[in-house]
């Protein structure tokens, strides 16, 4: 039996994948001397040498360039961009050349980076940092985008990122980090595919990352007045695994997205066109969704609290879409 | 230490035709996608390079197969130098299956694997973190490679310039770092964009050394760009080399040219690369009339034979309009 | 103006059936709606009072105007339409319109229901399609009163018609190219029964002198308006006689046969313009036979109109059809599932009859029975043939 946080299971499949692989090597603000800004590289500088675990300035357009033209070299370089936050800044780098590349050059190069980040609110760090982008890089064509919402996700998510020859953006969501539970036995762990974490009849909850908790407290409450809710943990949301989520709804007939995105535009409005598209004549009601508060995330607490998705609201969604 | 001897030109006979041929195969090739783009057989953008051929023809004699290069929009002349055939790119600015990047790519992105040719890339800039990157691989896995990154001084202005040349300076990367200063970036001056037009100052912040050079002389530029590959081989880390040119013709295909007189250009094209380098070259005795007739002869039928590939060449069927997003088969 | 089917965009308020200032409960009648399908009572589902009317009589308006508002007991007056039941020969209650709050905060967001059309699911519109039902016949009970597919199922198993009588009465207008949403019902219906249910089939022929002459004795006393018609002795006799034949009451679900403590008869009635349902009279066994004949009489009559409420039509245990007045001599009826028997009766006619050594003319009936194998049999379906016999042989008993 082994207990770790998904702070240490991170860092144990940093630090796995930098002992099997010399091309592995991490890279970004904090990464080495402050040991992470969510504490997840602490202890890889001193293993691993400055030379593989390297502290960038504050330049995320470089260093994740810098990572993607290290990766077209025959790298493996792992670019942590400490929060979604400033991925913005280097986003240039990530959709004009981590996911055109392979396109561009007609299949002769690819770029095989792996982009790790921390996602989400909940923390009082208001507008500029609590954005949830997730959903948002999962509009560009060329990337992999990952959500691992698990400890046992966190510690196996990792290798397969680095083996695909494709970049692939992993989101961390930060409320996550002192969560534990026992890792054990072999990693059965993909990147392709969505998991039922809880399997039910009258209603699909369909979440991922930072959301599948309040997703499974709200299937417990549900499930106390009598409706049997399926929770999706999507884990992957580019590619979608669409047949996962078809599989469900076609079973339970009504479908809730929980989404910390911002409703218009997001990732639960891809879903929910996927449904229609795909499972329109399963559909036994609306389908409706859970999201943030098309808000800045402010900073007081209650505020705060009223813009991201609840438990509460994800049982009052479901409920509504029952009727009952 | 540096051998005084790799870093001299030798202006042999053998050598001034090679420069010369290059330069004219660049000019004689983008005159006919001039034509080509009038005809409608090139669409998009189209970026001619005409009037900056001797900073392409020159660095690329300092790089060896082993270096990588990374350009902008603008380089079909350092695609054509640095190896790619003229029927392959032109069949990619067709939009051809047999294109250098199989007509995925178009003018502005053209790639090539076997002669490390990393890209056309259309952000200004946007090329300068990757070049970096390319070189930290080949300081990571202990290879000699030098990446060579051209860019237009518009790029000055970008913050991938900064955060690029401090890192790679920071880091000690082998990146030859050729800023081509062409005076516009697409219609604004640098004048009108920089509150310091002395772009080596930017360099010399990140203690980047550097070195301006006549990029209307194709010798001068290549004797060089020997020089900053030696010093970056040498381990000495990145070389700013400023190149300091002009193109002739407008910024792409649709540009009228309203911000800058017809004399600036007149006066430009008085010292084009190509006529100065072939006078002096029969000048000095290297070539002849003969030599260049025949190099004129020689491009001549390689771009007739380029564009009557790309005529030929296939387009490629709408059923795998969605291959090249990810890899076919994954690890 | 409740919405009641695909189509239906206006509707003509017929009659008020209450005033203002009237209690009124949920499931009251208040007022009869005409429409392109027929009258339709409009049922309220709220409890309070009346408040005011806000379409006269004659008026037609369009689907989704209020047409009067309900104040609920100790509340500011608000305006509440009012929803209905549907005309539609086989419907029930339309979806009501309004959207239900939800249970604990406001959800995200819900979608207006439309106007003209029943709230339907997709999943619910497939099914009603496979099956041929008609969604404006259906009650949702789903988000927001939306039908949902688990109404098209339960619609199957309280559809009423039973047999095949009326068929050839009065062709539907268009009846060749589109079979109306009635006769979709009922060929979704009997195509199931003969689909899942094994019938099989008796029939035996009663001598029907005793019952015919007590009942010219009972009806000489009385006015026209009293008098019993031999099918209520009939349905009498059924459900008597089912009283000591419990594997023919119920229903046959889920792979089993539920034995029904009620007796509720459904009777097949023919619908004018086509069709038929077969709505129940409750508890037919305890009913006397004046009140029987009365709540036939007026069953009868509403539902040969075409209007009727769900619960009527909901739970029948049995079904009787009787195609007496058809002048037909006998019937092998279809059970109308989940039920497990139907019994059928033809018209007296004037038999030669073995009266003792001796023949004479009587009058005689075919009474039959189609059973539902899977829950009863052939040796018991005859023992309750004759005990209906033995019934209508002492109609002083019923």
């Amino acid at each position: 039996m082994t207990v770790m946080t998904y702070r240490e299971a991170m860092r144990e499949a940093i630090r796995e994948a930098m002992l099997a692989d010399t091309r592995v090597f991490l890279m970004g603000e904090d990464v080495g001397h402050y040991g992470g800004s969510y504490a997840v590289s602490k202890g890889l500088l001193e293993e691993f040498g400055p030379g593989r675990v390297r502290d960038t300035p504050l330049s995320e357009s470089a260093f994740t360039g810098i990572g993607i033209g290290a990766a077209m070299g025959g790298m493996r370089p792992i670019v942590e961009l400490m929060t979604c936050n400033f991925s913005l800044l280097a986003l240039d780098q990530i959709m004009n050349n981590a996911a055109t590349i392979r396109h561009m050059s007609g299949g002769q190069f690819n770029v095989p980076v792996v982009i790790r980040m921390a996602t989400g609110g909940g923390r009082q760090l208001a507008a500029q940092h609590s954005h949830s982008l997730e959903g948002w890089f999962a509009h560009i064509p060329g990337l992999r985008v990952l959500t691992p919402a698990t400890v046992e996700d966190a510690r196996w998510m990792l290798k397969p990122a680095l083996d695909d020859p494709d970049p692939v953006l992993i989101f961390e969501n930060a409320l996550l980090y002192n969560d534990s539970a026992d890792i054990a036995g072999e990693p059965t762990c993909d990147i392709d595919r969505a998991v039922v974490r809880r399997e039910g009849g009258d209603v699909s909850l369909i979440t991922y990352g930072g959301s599948l908790g309040k997703v499974l407290a709200a299937a417990e409450q549900l499930a106390a007045v009598s409706i049997s809710a399926e929770v999706i943990d999507l884990r992957v949301l580019r590619p979608l695994d669409e047949a996962a989520i078809l599989t469900s709804v076609a079973k339970t007939r009504r479908a809730v997205i929980v989404d910390e995105g911002w409703r218009s535009g997001s990732i639960s409005a891809e879903i929910m066109a996927r449904i229609v598209e795909g499972g329109f004549w399963t559909l036994d009601a609306p389908l409706a969704r859970v999201c943030s508060a098309e808000v800045p995330i402010p900073y007081a607490a209650h505020l705060e609290a009223a813009a991201l998705p609840s438990v509460e609201r994800i049982v009052s969604a479901a409920r509504a879409v029952l009727g009952r | 230490m540096t051998d005084a001897a790799a870093v001299r030109v030798k202006l042999d006979h053998a050598h001034c035709r090679e420069l010369l041929r290059q330069m004219i195969r660049v000019r004689r090739f983008e005159e006919r996608c001039a034509e080509l783009y009038t005809k409608e057989k090139i669409r998009g953008f189209l970026h001619l390079y005409i009037g900056q051929e001797a900073v392409a023809v020159g660095v690329m004699q300092a790089l060896t197969p082993d270096d990588a290069v990374v350009a902008t929009y603008r380089e079909h002349g350092h695609a054509l130098v640095r190896g790619i055939s003229a029927r392959r790119i032109m069949a990619e600015m067709y939009g051809k299956q047999e294109g250098c990047s199989g007509g995925r790519g178009g003018s502005m992105h053209l790639f090539d694997a076997a002669n490390r040719f990393y890209g056309g890339n259309a952000i200004v800039a946007g090329g300068m973190p990757i070049a970096a990157g390319l070189a930290l691989a080949d300081a990571m896995q202990s290879r000699a490679g030098v990446t060579a990154c051209f860019f237009g001084e518009g790029a000055a202005a970008e913050g991938e310039f900064h955060e690029t040349m401090n890192l790679a300076a920071l880091w000690r990367l082998p990146v030859l770092f050729v800023c081509e200063n062409n005076l516009y970036a697409m219609g604004t001056a640098l004048t009108l964009s920089e509150s310091e037009t002395d772009l080596r100052t930017k360099a010399a912040g990140y203690r980047v050394p550097s070195e301006v050079v006549d990029g209307m002389n194709v010798v001068d530029v290549e004797a060089a760009a020997r020089r900053a590959v030696a010093a970056i081989r040498d381990g000495k880390g990145p070389f700013f080399l400023e190149c300091r040119t002009y193109r002739f013709r407008a910024h792409s295909m649709f540009d009228p040219q309203l911000y800058r007189k017809k004399k600036e250009i007149e006066d430009w094209m008085k010292r084009d690369p190509i006529v100065r380098f072939r006078d002096w070259a029969v000048a000095a005795g290297e070539l002849h009339d003969d030599d260049i007739a025949k190099i004129e002869a020689e491009v001549a039928a390689e771009v007739a034979d380029a564009t009557d590939f790309a005529e030929k060449g296939t387009w490629e069927p709408v059923d795998t309009l969605t291959r090249h997003v990810g890899a076919e088969a994954r690890a | 103006m409740p919405s009641l089917g695909a189509g239906m965009e206006a509707g003509t308020l017929v009659e008020w059936l209450r005033k203002p200032g009237d209690a009124i409960a949920h499931g009251d009648i208040i007022a009869v709606v005409e429409t392109e399908k027929g009258a339709i009572e409009v049922e309220v589902f709220e409890t309070g009072i009346l408040e005011k009317l806000l379409v006269e009589p004659g008026s037609k308006v369009p689907v989704g105007t209020p047409l009067a508002s309900i104040r609920a007991e100790g509340e500011a007056a608000v305006v509440t339409p009012v929803v209905a039941v549907d005309a539609g020969p086989v419907a029930v209650e339309a979806p009501p319109l309004t959207v239900e709050a939800p249970p604990v905060a406001a959800p995200e967001h819900v979608p207006p229901p439309p106007s003209a059309v029943p709230l339907a699911s997709p999943a619910a519109r497939k099914l009603a399609q496979e099956r041929g039902i008609d969604l404006s016949a259906l009650t949702g009970t789903g988000a927001g009163g939306a039908i949902v597919v688990s109404d098209v199922e339960g619609h199957a198993d309280v559809q009423g018609p039973t047999d095949v009588e009326g068929q050839a009465a009065k062709p539907a207008a268009s009846a060749a190219a589109d079979l109306g949403p009635m006769r979709r019902a009922i060929a979704a219906a009997m195509a199931r029964s003969k689909r899942e249910i094994p019938h099989y089939y008796l029939s035996h022929s009663m001598d029907m002198s005793a019952a015919t002459a007590w009942l010219n004795a009972y009806n000489a006393q009385r006015l026209p308006e009293q008098r019993l018609l031999m099918g209520a002795l009939q349905l009498k006799a059924v459900a008597l006689a089912l009283l000591d034949y419990g594997e023919f009451n119920g229903f046959y679900e889920d792979g089993k046969f539920q034995p029904s403590s009620s007796i509720h008869t459904g009777l097949a009635i023919s619908i004018r313009g086509g069709g038929l349902a077969a709505p129940a009279i409750h508890d037919v066994d305890k009913l006397p036979l004046a009140r029987l004949m009365t709540q036939m009489r007026e069953l009868v009559g509403r539902v040969r109109n075409g209007r009727f409420h769900s619960s009527e039509i909901s739970d029948p245990t049995v079904t009787v059809s009787n195609l007496g007045d058809r002048g037909v001599e006998a019937l092998l009826p279809v059970i109308y599932p989940p039920q497990v028997a139907i019994i059928g009766f033809g018209a007296a006619l004037p038999r030669p009859w073995a009266v003792g050594d001796a023949l004479a003319v009587r009058p005689i009936v075919q009474v039959s029975l189609a059973g539902d194998h899977r829950a009863n049999d052939g040796h018991r379906g005859a023992l309750l043939l004759l005990r209906i016999d033995k019934l209508m042989q002492e109609p002083g008993v019923l």
